[in-house]
């Protein structure tokens, strides 16, 4: 390299910064557009084997939750109808399914529920749906509750933040399961009178406040953390000087940093919480008949173990391979946006 | 010694240029208080980082602010930006008061008082790309640049030497000394008429930092801006400024024009931060060496007085009871200021004193054990 004084003079009108010479000469023809680290970020994941084969296997599942009305109809079958009520070879005198592995065959693929003799196949479809969508919604309510009171403590600290943080140990405090168990009756029986029946969507909605309201503590201590290494980092403060309003602080500069911990929390959180929701349904407090529930096929599935084990084997092994395989995937997005951690 | 000191305020010295002031710092104060106690907390005390700063910054010049780590200076530097909220004296901009003016009052000028960061890695947000990065204070401020805020960018990476192709590019692309350089042209970006750099080269290799303090320099040059040098490289300075001053411990020592303070310093400290400077030429006449003892003291409980006495081989019973005040001492050029009781000498050649200063009494025998065998 020449002096810096030379190098200076040669750098001014318009060529490369003189310290760009050493490092992009080469790639100055090439591209000009840069790599976003969400870009780069895609790149990694693309060559992560694992992640794409847990990615697609939750995309499957997403896609038949989402395709569950379509599905039954090009298969021929509902939820709802209790075939072996209506026709009397697909169930033994002791109720359960005639033939062998559960009654399944080429019109029941899963075969048939004991006792009243429904499709287990759209059964399960559906059950996926509804358990599906409201851990979804659950989800996100987790999110956004855990990430804007993790922001707000972290970015603002002080008394806010003191309160915050109590506020978030006393919901961790709480006995969750027991909780939920104990508060879903309650916040149904809020809303309607007790010779009603209770609507879907507010049990639904019961549901998603319920895990929600109890699930979002480690978001918003993650995010706490996370916004309290951010605060102090320089561009930050030059934001600041340019006269940035706190909220466009945490919106343009804090928000995009803390994009990486909140995709991975958040697909790690999902799968929790699909187990949770089947957790309500399987103690009864859940969703109930007729809506199909994936959580209540558990619960129902247990009655029959000894009789009908086959009943339970299929939304056990869909359970068990959504659960894994959304745990590979966030284990995956983590080493991804973070190639240093982990290995 | 001390009855023939004037007392005068730098603002109408004749070194200065001749405007007012474009920033008057006054009893610029900074507390940290500490907590502690059981079970109540309460205030125990207080890390009195910067205690009593007063100077001016003159339009289109440059005062650099260096001294040892710890003594405030990028705590000061802080403070004029107003991330730091000041715990006493005044800041005037252009003769009004911000010292205690919140986000909206301050408004109109920020723009006009910028900050360069020390850090080129951390003052670079990771996630936007560099042209997101420069034309977010516009944005803040609304500022819409004749041919649109994107031509307005481009103009600017030319200005800090940058090819105005890397626009889009993202930080994570770019070498220590070419982020430094996109954090100058932020700072560029709304055309203000000071800068405060806090320490801006020292976190860059050495063959970078003379790039971007040229970079710099030209940029007062042309385009008249005031700046506000903090650094702790009295090298980088004295190229740098016009006007320098010295800290120790949250204090204003002495305050000269360059050419004053490194030929004819009369702080004890002064003294002893330039012999510690390498000297590259070797033919030139040997200076002095004064080598001093220990630590800074804790900023939480300063000495009494002045406040380098512990260290000062000139110390006295005086400079324990009575704080020496900053005043233009006889014999000093106007705009000259000193606060010290008993002045050194205005020079630095050896022939002055008859022997180095050595504090460290270890060192001290070893030299003389050294000079008998």
């Amino acid at each position: 390299m020449t002096s810096p004084v030379q190098t200076e003079d040669t750098s001014v009108p318009g060529g490369n910064g003189p310290d760009a010479l050493t490092k992009d000469g080469a790639q100055e023809t090439k591209t000009q557009e840069g790599l976003s680290p969400g870009q780069l970020m895609w790149r990694r994941f693309r060559r992560d084997r694992t992640g794409i084969i847990s990615a697609c296997v939750v995309i499957f599942f997403f896609a038949i939750a989402l395709l569950a009305p379509l599905i039954s109809k090009v298969y021929g079958k509902d939820p709802y109808t209790l075939y072996g009520q209506n026709s009397l070879d697909l169930l033994n005198e002791f109720n359960m399914p005639a033939g062998s592995f559960g009654g399944a065959s080429g019109s029941y693929w899963f075969g048939i529920e004991p006792n009243l003799g429904r499709d287990v196949f759209t059964q399960l479809l559906y059950g996926m749906r509804t358990s599906i969508f409201t851990a979804l919604g659950a989800t996100v309510l987790i999110v956004v509750v855990g990430v804007l009171i993790g922001l707000v403590g972290g970015y603002f600290g002080g008394t806010i933040d003191y309160w915050l943080g109590r506020f978030t140990d006393l919901m961790l405090g709480f006995p969750s399961q027991l909780f939920m168990i104990a508060s879903m009756p309650v916040i149904t029986a809020a809303f309607v009178a007790p010779d009603e029946n209770t609507p879907t969507w507010l049990r639904a909605g019961a549901i998603i406040a319920v895990v929600g309201g109890l699930g979002w503590m480690g978001i918003a201590r993650l995010m706490r953390a996370a916004t309290l290494t951010m605060r102090e980092r320089e561009f930050v403060e030059a934001a600041k000087i340019s006269g940035a309003s706190p909220w466009r602080i945490i919106r343009k500069e804090l928000l995009p940093n803390l994009w990486s911990p909140i995709l991975v929390q958040a697909t790690l959180q999902l799968p929790n919480t699909v187990l949770n929701v089947a957790f309500l349904s399987f103690v009864g407090v859940g969703f109930v008949e007729p809506t199909p529930d994936w959580g209540r096929m558990f619960a129902n599935g247990a009655d029959y173990i000894q009789l009908d084990p086959w009943y339970m084997l299929y939304p056990g092994v869909a359970m068990v391979i959504f659960v894994v395989a959304f745990n590979l995937l966030g284990d995956s997005v983590r080493d991804a946006f973070d190639p240093k951690s982990g290995r | 010694m001390s009855e023939n000191k004037t007392t005068k305020a730098v603002g109408d010295s004749a070194t200065a240029v001749k405007d007012r002031p474009l920033l008057e710092v006054e009893g610029l104060t900074k507390h940290f208080p500490i907590y502690g106690g059981f079970p109540f907390k309460r205030q125990v005390g207080a890390v009195q980082a910067v205690e009593g700063v007063t100077l001016d910054v003159f339009p289109g010049e440059s005062l650099g602010l260096v001294g040892e780590s710890g003594c405030g200076k990028s705590t000061t530097g802080r403070m004029l930006t107003r991330l730091l909220e000041p715990t006493g004296g005044t800041i005037k901009y252009e003769g009004r008061d911000i010292t205690h003016a919140n986000r909206r009052e301050l408004a109109p000028i920020r723009s006009e008082i910028q900050m360069i960061f020390q850090d080129p890695y951390a003052s670079l947000n990771p996630r936007q790309t560099v042209g997101k990065i420069i034309s977010g204070p516009m944005e803040i401020n609304d500022i819409n640049p004749p041919g649109g805020r994107e031509a307005r960018v481009r103009e600017l990476l030319e200005t800090v030497g940058l090819n105005p192709e890397h626009y889009n590019r993202f930080p994570h692309e770019f070498s220590g000394g070419q982020r430094q350089r996109i954090g100058v042209a932020r700072a560029l970006a709304l055309e203000p008429k000071l800068i405060i750099a806090d320490e801006p080269v020292s976190a860059l290799d050495v063959s970078i930092q003379a790039q971007v303090v040229n970079l710099l320099q030209e940029l007062q040059r042309e385009r008249g801006i005031a700046f506000v040098f903090i650094a702790h490289d009295l090298s980088i300075v004295r190229h740098f400024s016009q006007r320098v001053a010295v800290m120790y411990l949250g204090k204003l020592v002495e305050i000269a024009d360059r050419d004053t303070l490194y030929s004819g310093p009369r702080h004890p400290y002064t003294h002893a931060l330039l012999s510690a400077v390498p000297e590259t030429d070797i033919d030139v006449q040997k200076r002095e060496r004064i080598r001093l003892v220990g630590d800074v003291p804790s900023p939480i409980m300063p000495p009494s007085g002045c406040r380098f006495r512990t260290r000062c081989w000139k110390a006295q019973d005086k400079c324990a009871t009575e704080e020496p005040p900053l005043v233009q001492l006889s014999g000093n050029k106007a705009g000259h200021l000193t606060a010290c009781h008993f002045p050194e000498d205005p020079t630095i050649d050896v022939g002055a004193r008859k022997e180095d200063v050595v504090m460290d009494p270890a060192l001290r025998s070893l030299e003389k054990d050294a000079k008998k065998s």
